[in-house]
């Protein structure tokens, strides 16, 4: 009897595992009237889209969002390969994921939530105030080495970005490396750090005074120093912020995204619509990037 | 057959086959990872060009899938973590066997075990934040995310593996070498240098392969400690310059990857050529090992 107890025993344990191995599918209704929505992707939306999150969900509680981060490639990868209801995005979406997207059936749908800006940062001692697009473009194709070659010390200069899969990474490489040509072939230099998160950018400017980094505007501290930056040689340095943004002064600013599969219906387009509301958008002034009601 | 020996034989059918299936499955989910990883990976042999596979440039969103800078950066930081703990591993293993009086023993022990404990995130975490910019002051070098970084990081995580698996090995050796040795008048050193160590050699060969192959496979800590510059670390200061291994590399861009790209199948490439290398070392050592077997069987025989 013992030997056939403990088998039935195993047996049972087992079967209560494996039923663990069921995925769960997006979007599900999971009881009478409880709605879930997966969101996935940018980091540098992250930390807006909990806080959009938590709002909603203290207001609506028949529907439970779920967000984590990853990296805008990761967003719009999940969102193409159909595990994820919503996908934030700092940069759009390409045109091969596009076409990957049609492979799979899926019309990716895009709305605009919010704006950002690129800060770009140093070490609070460094003496450098301004730079232009050219300069910032040459030091990280590596044509730029020293910081006396900009008006700085003599010093090295020590390029962080963001890894590959961040849309902040991509906006940048496109807006400020290739200078917006989208015939450009230029790269990061090789000795590029591709730290993998903006602690890791931020731990590396206030601590080395031959560092240059880039990261977005709600993810700036006040433990670094922000540089001023102009389109051009003559033109007018600016400094990164709400105004300077929505009067599109400042050279780097972006869009920042949400992507849905087709057009969303039901709980996840109340969602977006509360998002794009006065109420949604408040939220994301809070945070330090740039409302999109106020842009006239 | 009574009922009571039936009952006995039935159970030892069932264990037999239970451990027999245990021992087997080992093999076979070794040779599953090495089916899959071979699956996914090697379509990138003929998607991508082997000039481009060996080229010097790894940035793969815009195409380049060049191998080199990360081959190199896993080794050069690896190879910095071996000369690192190794001999520290090694010594500290005979200060516990040989050296240490018991008390000391008792202490040093469990804290090594602690040691090995810690998570690779958190000391990755305290590498990037503490002793990232010590290197930099220290060394003066442009960032204290650098190769050498890395190799110190890795070679505290293997040091706890090396000290164990050497102690144990010394501890080992029986006690009439050490009193053959005394009695022929060699001091306490001798005997250490001479006898124990040389007795336990197939044990620390051991010891280092395990804390090599650690060094190898560890993926968090050094993507937080060694910069992820995708350059190719051959110049003399490389070891103060960041670097790119293969395991920080999969570990960053898997997320992104859209499954059957390009890209994709890259990524198991190198998961491939990490299979690989630890695979050789492991051999490497056994071969050693084996080798030795043989020699102290005819030489004792």
């Amino acid at each position: 009897m013992p030997a056939t107890l403990r088998l039935t025993v195993l047996a049972a344990i087992a079967a209560l595992l494996l039923s663990a191995c069921a995925a769960p599918s997006p979007s599900a209704k999971l009881s009478a009237a409880v709605y879930s929505i997966q969101n996935v992707g940018s980091d540098t939306m992250v930390n807006l889209a909990l806080a959009w999150a938590e709002a909603y969900q203290g207001e609506h509680s028949d529907v439970r969002i779920a967000v984590t981060g990853g990296g805008s490639g990761t967003g719009i990868a999940s969102l193409i390969n159909g595990t994820v209801d919503l996908a934030n995005a700092s940069r759009q979406i390409k045109k091969e994921e596009i076409d990957r997207a049609q492979a799979n059936h899926i019309t990716p749908g895009e709305h605009t939530v919010a704006r950002d800006a690129i800060a770009v940062i140093v070490h609070p001692s460094n003496p450098v105030e301004r730079l232009t697009l050219q300069q910032i473009s040459d030091i990280y194709t590596g044509k730029i080495t020293n910081w006396k070659q900009v008006g700085g010390e003599d010093r090295p200069i020590v390029l962080l970005s963001r890894e590959s899969n961040s849309g902040t990474h991509v906006f940048f490489l496109e807006q400020v490396i290739r200078l917006g040509d989208s015939k450009s072939k230029a790269l990061f230099s090789p000795e590029t750090l591709l730290l993998p998160s903006s602690e890791g950018i931020t731990a590396e400017a206030r601590q080395n005074p031959n560092a240059i980094g880039y990261d977005g505007l709600g993810y700036v501290t006040p433990e670094v120093k922000v540089l001023a930056v102009a389109r051009k040689a003559e033109g007018p340095f600016v400094m990164p912020g709400i105004e300077s943004v929505n009067e599109s002064t400042y050279p780097i600013a972006r869009d920042l995204y949400m992507y849905t599969v087709g057009q969303p219906a039901g709980p996840l387009e109340q969602y977006l619509s509360w998002i794009l509301s006065p109420a949604g958008q408040q939220i994301v002034g809070k945070l330090g990037f740039v409302p999109l009601a106020i842009r006239p | 057959m009574s009922q009571a020996k039936r009952k006995i034989y039935i159970g030892q059918v069932i264990a037999e086959g239970l451990i027999r299936a245990s021992g087997f499955s080992a093999i076979a989910f070794v040779l599953l990872i090495f089916a899959f990883l071979a699956r996914e990976g090697v379509p990138a042999f003929w998607e991508v060009r082997p000039d481009v596979l060996l080229g010097a440039r790894w940035y793969p969103t815009e195409g380049h899938f060049g191998l080199w800078p990360l081959i190199l950066g896993s080794i050069l930081v690896t190879l910095g973590a071996a000369v690192l703990a190794m001999p520290t591993g090694l010594l500290t293993a005979v200060f516990i066997a040989e050296v240490a009086p018991r008390w000391l023993r008792e202490i040093v022990k469990p804290m090594i075990e602690v040691v090995a404990g810690i998570p690779s995130v958190v000391l990755g975490f305290l590498g990037m934040l503490m002793l990232s910019p010590l290197v930099r002051q220290v060394f003066n070098a442009p960032t204290g995310l650098t190769a050498f970084t890395g190799s110190l990081v890795l070679a505290y995580m293997a040091l706890p593996t090396i000290i164990s698996v050497a102690e144990d090995a010394l501890d080992s050796v029986p006690r009439s070498y050490r009193d053959a040795a005394l009695a022929l008048g060699a001091t306490k050193w001798q005997t250490i240098w001479r006898v124990t160590v040389p007795a336990a050699r197939s044990g620390i060969l051991t010891a280092m392969m395990l804390g090599i192959g650690r060094a190898i496979g560890e993926t968090m800590a050094v993507m937080m400690v060694t910069g992820n510059a995708a350059r190719i670390p051959l110049t003399l200061d490389s070891l103060m310059r960041p670097v790119r291994t293969m395991t920080a590399t999969v570990a960053a861009e898997m997320g992104e990857v859209a499954q059957g790209s390009t890209h994709f199948h890259v990524l198991f490439a190198v998961g491939i050529v990490l299979f690989v290398i630890t695979l050789l070392v492991n051999v490497l050592a056994s071969l050693a090992i084996f080798r030795q077997t043989r020699r102290s069987e005819r030489l004792l025989s």
